[in-house]
């Protein structure tokens, strides 16, 4: 019985060429590669961080010191001060990347589109250390008396408030220094080119028959932009915001030259002292003893497997959505 | 009556019963960045009356239908002279609310646009809601009826008008492009080769819907198919763009004038298939 005869689905192959054969076996190996180094850089950690995790289990997680003279480490009030200070750069950070990416995609004059562009860009270029250096010398002074207001207006709400009289004539002001706030403004700085970036480029691609669509039903630039841009941008925002979160959580010199080391559990970011993961490492890797340094590379696997978490949920958001196969991240 | 009483005095959502609003356009001209696409072209478009605007590829019939509802400045480097008249007042002068302008003169074009993240209903009522027009719940059940059924799509939607409107074929997505347009209640309709991404059934629902679309609305199509020219249009322009020079209007008239009795050689080419 020959091929054409038997009414079954039939295996399907062709022949490659040497060429093409050996071309897909660098790539594959190169793309193997990737997923091999990010892979042995959590096994090392996980590796690393089972001393530690058997030593003090559950604990670990829930102690809030990190006296490893004493023998007492945990993470829970490194952790809260993370979260604090990427929540307060997303805060901030999200309303004015999602502002400028609409500008510059919608709004702005052709000739200065690119422009824009370029210094969005440069913002990301800078050196997290600069922007620590700006946020200690410049943003910290000014940023206080901000602080101070908000302590004012809406201390009677736990984040806002601090443990001092704000209105006191001779206000306490170092109790509003090196706080998580101040810390999270200047990570903002860091995060919106980033999630600007991813918005941007998304905002870009919307249909242009849609967006004629609705300008041609007498819509406003504005009414389009709501009706066609946003809800086609849907992903990258999204994703971008994402984005933002994963580069917060893991920020480290900037944080690490504005904030006071401080580990107890509270919620009033704008008061004086908090901690982050990996101000934390940071700040104790060059003088840690080879337990301390255990407990350190835990405290990093903990900061990888929370970002991954962050990222692959964005993936998830961002490939699920319309825009997504054209939003890189 | 003033340029912002005319254009805020078609707010009413009933079908227009003597709306007889028609469109000229005088002296237009077209560029695209230096390159001039269009020469002066003058072409009265009369109310409750298919125009037709008929030619080759690249000869600027295109530009000039984006023209009339000024979408044409909304390319880079897009820039046009003369004018076009709606009930006699310049669409292009200063004083104008483009918004406004443009709720009275929609538009239908060459590939169906439907706004995907919209149901059916949400598609047919899009522009009122984009032109800030408050309705009422039963006004919109309505005005969502009423304008699929001029659109020729109640019959096949009536069920599912929840559903999202990228869910349907293409030739159902441009009668509800039809029908989201009718919703703002223009006075005309311009449509940009509406039938060229259809099927041949399709095509043909659309040109039923356009017959019962011209008693109220004044309609200007532009279309390559020639046979379509003929059995939905009342009045036809022929435009040209010879090698190197910019397009323009070779012969203007009723369609069955153009087509039987054509007065320039290049026009009866044309019809007659020898060229485009």
């Amino acid at each position: 019985m020959t091929t054409a005869e038997l009414d079954t689905p039939r295996e399907l192959g062709q022949v490659y060429s040497t060429a093409d054969k050996a071309f897909r076996r660098t790539t594959a190996g190169i793309g193997m590669t990737v997923l091999a180094l990010t892979g042995a850089i959590g096994l090392f950690l996980g590796y690393q961080a089972i001393p530690t995790l058997r030593r003090y289990g559950l604990s670990f997680f829930t102690e809030n010191q990190w006296l490893p003279q004493r023998d007492v480490v945990g993470l829970s009030s490194v952790l809260l001060g993370t979260v604090e200070v990427a929540l307060v750069a997303l805060v901030v950070g999200f309303p004015l990347a999602l502002m400028t990416a609409l500008y510059i995609s919608e709004y702005a004059p052709r000739r200065l589109k690119s422009w824009f562009v370029g210094l969005i860009d440069l913002m990301a270029a800078v050196p997290s250390i600069i922007y620590g250096l700006w946020g200690f010398f410049f943003l910290q002074p000014q940023t206080i008396h901000v602080s101070r207001w908000l302590a004012q207006h809406f201390g009677w709400i736990p984040v806002f408030h601090v443990d001092t009289d704000p209105n006191a004539a001779t206000w306490a002001q170092t109790k509003f220094t090196a706080s998580a706030f101040i810390a999270g403004l200047a990570v903002s700085m860091m995060v919106i080119p980033l999630a600007c970036a991813v918005m941007r480029s998304v905002f870009a691609q919307a249909p242009l028959g849609e967006r004629e669509a609705a300008l041609a039903l007498g819509a406003t630039r504005w009414g389009m932009i709501r009706t066609v841009v946003i809800p086609f941008g849907q992903g990258g925002i999204i994703g971008g915001t994402m984005l933002a979160l994963g580069r917060a959580l893991g920020e480290t010199v900037a944080v690490l030259l504005i904030i006071s080391p401080a580990f107890d559990i509270k919620v009033n970011i704008l008061q004086v002292g908090t901690e982050t993961t990996s101000a934390l490492i940071a700040g104790l890797f060059g003088e840690a003893s080879k337990a301390q340094l255990s407990a350190l590379l835990t405290a990093g696997f903990v900061l990888f497997v929370l970002t991954l978490a962050v990222n692959t949920v964005a993936a998830v958001f961002v490939n699920r959505s319309r825009s997504g196969a054209a939003t890189e991240i | 009556m003033s340029t912002i009483d005319f254009l805020e005095d078609s707010l009413a959502h009933s079908a227009p019963e003597s709306s007889a609003v028609g469109v000229d356009a005088v002296a237009v001209s077209a560029w695209f960045g230096s390159n001039k696409v269009l020469e002066r072209v003058n072409l009265s478009m009369p109310p409750r009356t298919v125009t037709a605007l008929i030619g080759p590829s690249g000869c600027g019939k295109s530009t000039f239908l984006r023209i009339l509802n000024r979408m044409h400045e909304s390319v880079p480097a897009a820039k046009m002279a003369g004018e076009v008249r709606l009930n006699g007042q310049d669409i292009y002068a200063p004083s104008v609310r483009i918004t406004h302008m443009r709720k009275r003169i929609g538009m239908v074009f060459q590939k169906p646009n439907p706004f995907p993240a919209m149901s059916i209903a949400e598609n047919v009522t899009a522009g009122l809601k984009l032109t800030g027009t408050k309705v009422s719940r039963s006004e919109r059940s309505d005005i969502i009826e009423g304008c699929l059924r001029r659109g020729g799509l109640w019959n096949e939607v009536k069920d599912r008008l929840d559903e999202p409107g990228q869910a349907l074929s293409g030739g159902q997505q441009q009668r509800l492009c039809i029908a989201r347009s009718l919703a703002v209640n223009p006075d005309v309709l311009l449509m940009d080769e509406p039938c060229s991404a259809l099927d041949p059934t399709s095509t043909r629902r659309i040109e039923e819907t356009i017959a019962e679309l011209a008693p109220d609305v004044t309609i200007v199509i532009v279309t390559h198919n020639m046979q379509q020219a003929a059995r939905v249009s009342q009045q036809c322009a022929f435009f040209l763009a010879e090698q190197g020079s910019p397009g323009g209007i070779v012969e203007a008239g009723t369609t069955k004038q153009l087509f039987e009795d054509p007065h320039d050689s290049r026009t009866a080419d044309y019809v007659n298939g020898r060229f485009g």
